[in-house]
């Protein structure tokens, strides 16, 4: 599976592991919900570690834990559910957050731009080649 | 008025071409239907009963004569000869085709005018006082404030999927002629004790089904933490806003459910975090400012007083000076109303020979620039008092002159079941009807100042919940019935109107509105208003006479 980060396709090198799903190798993301269960399993991983959340979770949960991290992925259910932009903002510019936001789920293609400006530079999304393309709708803005 | 830089400029362009893409792409099939509904939405465009609507923004109201001109040309072209100004200062085009919204886009931003944002859950156009810069009680002139926050909201990319529209009013006045108390975030300008300029800001105010007026959050904000206090109250209603129950999504419920003190703590605790990032400087607002300096008035203009010769031997033209006229800060001149309340044309609309006449006259008699007004009429603002007599003569050949400003026939209307398929009843038929009965123009101006608002359904794009007479259109089984309200203000004494009582079926709405007025004309003491007699007896010896029959 091919992605985009940082305005590139590039092949996609994370396995989001379902809540029941035996961890494999390699970088792996899980929810948020099964990050506090099994916090300390998870961190003797070899892999990087992600955490997956939702538009309903409070990013300041993460608390200090967002250094652990280097994927966190916005999980978008509803497109019109514009709370993972101010999630995003929040990652980058509050809790310091560095490694890939990655936006995830049924966002429309048009909605990249606005994400690639509040901090995500990773994009999952259902078609490719029309998100890529909108991320370069603009050459201005004014905030 | 402000003029687009180079940078403004592409951003507008930039985006008409993302919606022609975006719309090709819907026609082939490539967007869903509902991805392509938000989209649309965020680019002023409604799918009505016959046919798509295009809103076009006009920031805070203020418009040049070559994009009215443009505005002419567009009615012409692409719609049915006419346009529609809205109650937050917008102008509404009703039957163009969707496949010649990106081209009329691109025309329209030829004219450094757009569509964005003008609908949609996202931060919308922000309006402001139709006097601003003229008005006599002015502390500060908000058009640079204005911009300022058009340009932050702007494609925010932040705040763009709110979990319901959000809408700003600005008002720099004593009077408030923006209704501010209405909107989600009101902002009114104001002097502190240092003498220094802020802003007492309102929150959670708004009409619509639950009419609710906005408390004072913050009684004096810096201004230069106006962009820092709006984005942290953005962000905390994208947030924490409800987003399952699409009626209690606006900021209002969110305001209500916390309680003021703890939504206070919530967005106090936000900005203290952003605030010192995101100053802004005494230069840039300098810069704004700079396209609103006051115009190059005639310092004689208060020489000239043949106006007062026509004032005392035209009694037609004294009524006019009178109610569509006020006075303004410079001596010799006045802010001149055109009243699109035409007994014979539905209200707000506006031709294409109008706007074009209008343009013209613009440039003669007011530094080319016009206003509009939340009460869906225009402003010439700046018009020398030596001028009045010929403008007005004009203004009469145009339709534009009734002398009706402020009166009972001055009335907000919405589109109601002639265009809105979200309509209980028509709207437009009744405002008729209430003309025919108000045909007396002496009667009328006895009757003074009376705001009556009517909406055909629950939405309340009309404000009637803010009418000192409201009028709302209920389905009753598919038959057109009215439900009347007393008392609501949308100005400095902010009220929701009273129920008067059961609804009433639409051939006696409009004899209604005459007894209200009749009973008004009998209870009045002096010179009392129409709201200050409501006030003092109460709703009861109106419905005694309205319910009469029952
Ligand atoms: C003809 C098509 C129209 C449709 C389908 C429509 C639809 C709606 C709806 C659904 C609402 C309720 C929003 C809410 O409760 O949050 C609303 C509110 C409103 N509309 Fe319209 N509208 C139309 C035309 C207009 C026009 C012509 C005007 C101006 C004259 C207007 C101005 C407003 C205003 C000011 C509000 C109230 C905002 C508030 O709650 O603070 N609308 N409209
Ligand atoms: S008030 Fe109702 S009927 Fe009137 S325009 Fe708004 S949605 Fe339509």
């Amino acid at each position: 599976m091919q992605i985009i980060k940082n305005n590139q396709l590039i092949k996609n090198h994370w396995t989001f592991l379902e809540d029941e799903s035996p961890v494999v190798d390699g970088n792996i993301c899980v929810s948020l919900a099964r990050w506090k269960s099994e916090k300390i399993q998870l961190l003797k991983h070899p892999g990087n570690l992600g955490v997956r959340i939702l538009t309903t979770d409070d990013v300041a949960n993460l608390g200090d834990d967002v250094g652990l991290f280097a994927l966190v992925e916005l999980n978008v259910l509803d497109f019109t559910d514009g709370r993972s932009f101010s999630q995003a903002y929040l990652l980058r510019n509050r809790y310091g957050f560095q490694g890939e936001i990655r936006a995830v789920g049924k966002y429309l293609a048009d909605q990249a731009f606005y994400f690639s400006r509040v901090g995500v530079n990773g994009f999952a999304p259902e078609n490719l080649q029309q998100t890529q393309m909108t991320l370069n709708d603009f050459t201005g803005f004014y905030q | 008025m402000y003029q687009y830089n180079h940078k403004d400029q592409i951003l507008i362009e930039e985006r008409v071409a993302q919606f022609r893409r975006q719309t090709e792409q819907f026609l082939n099939g490539e967007i869903s239907e509902d991805g392509y509904r938000n989209l649309r939405l965020r680019n002023g465009v409604y799918i009505q009963t016959h046919s798509p609507m295009l809103r076009v923004a006009i920031p805070y109201g203020v418009l040049n004569s070559k994009q009215l001109h443009k505005l002419a040309h567009i009615a012409r072209t692409y719609d049915k000869n006419y346009c529609h100004v809205t109650t937050r200062q917008n102008v509404q085009f009703n039957w163009p085709k969707l496949e010649q919204i990106p081209g009329i886009l691109a025309e329209l931003a030829e004219v450094q005018m757009h569509a964005i944002q003008t609908s949609g859950n996202c931060m919308r156009n922000t309006t402001s006082d139709h006097l601003a810069g003229v008005s006599i009680d002015e502390i500060e002139d908000p058009r640079p404030y204005c911009e300022l926050i058009r340009q932050w909201t702007t494609l925010h990319p932040e705040f763009d999927w709110l979990p319901r529209k959000f809408k700003i009013a600005v008002s720099g006045s004593r009077d408030d002629r923006a209704a501010t108390q209405f909107h989600d975030i009101g902002l009114h300008l104001v002097e502190n004790d240092a003498g220094e300029i802020g802003f007492k800001v309102l929150v959670g105010g708004g009409l619509g089904r639950t009419p609710v007026i906005g408390q004072v959050i913050k009684p004096f904000l810096d201004k230069k933490h106006i962009l820092s206090y709006l984005e942290a109250t953005l962000r905390i209603y994208n947030l924490f806003g409800r987003r399952d129950n699409k009626y209690k999504a606006r900021i209002k419920i969110l305001v209500k459910e916390e309680g003021l003190e703890k939504f206070n703590d919530m967005v106090e605790k936000e900005w203290l975090l952003i605030r010192d990032g995101l100053e802004v400087s005494d230069a840039r607002f300098d810069e704004i400012k700079s396209h609103f300096k006051p115009f190059d008035y005639d310092k004689k203009a208060a020489e000239n007083t043949s106006f007062s010769m026509y004032y005392n031997e035209n009694k037609i033209f004294a009524k006019w000076i009178e109610h569509n006229t006020v006075k303004h800060k410079i001596a010799g001149y006045r802010a001149v109303f055109l009243s699109l309340k035409h007994p014979e044309t539905p209200p707000g609309d506006l031709t294409a020979e109008q706007l074009d006449t209008i343009a013209d006259l613009a440039v003669r008699y007011s530094f080319g620039e016009v206003r509009s007004t939340h009460r869906q009429n225009l402003v010439f603002a700046d018009v020398k008092q030596a001028d009045l007599f010929q403008l007005w003569q004009l203004l009469n050949v145009a339709q534009l002159a009734t002398p009706n400003i402020g009166t009972a026939t001055d009335m907000i209307c919405c589109p109601g079941l002639d265009f809105c398929s979200l309509a209980n009843a028509g709207s437009i038929g009744v405002a008729k009807e209430i003309n025919e009965i108000l045909d007396d123009i002496d009667y009328l101006h006895d009757i003074g100042d009376v705001k009556i608002n009517m909406s055909g359904c629950v939405n309340g794009c009309a404000h009637q919940s803010v009418g000192h007479i409201g009028i709302l259109g209920v389905d009753k089984k598919g038959v057109e019935w009215y439900q009347i309200t007393l008392g609501g203000s949308s100005e400095n004494e902010a009220a929701i109107g009273e129920r008067l009582g059961a609804a009433v079926p639409k051939n006696e709405i409009a004899p209604a509105i005459g007894i209200i007025l009749d009973v008004y004309i009998q209870q009045r003491f002096h010179e009392e208003t129409f709201l200050e007699t409501v006030n003092r007896v109460g709703i009861e010896p109106f419905k005694a006479k309205v319910y009469a029959n029952y």
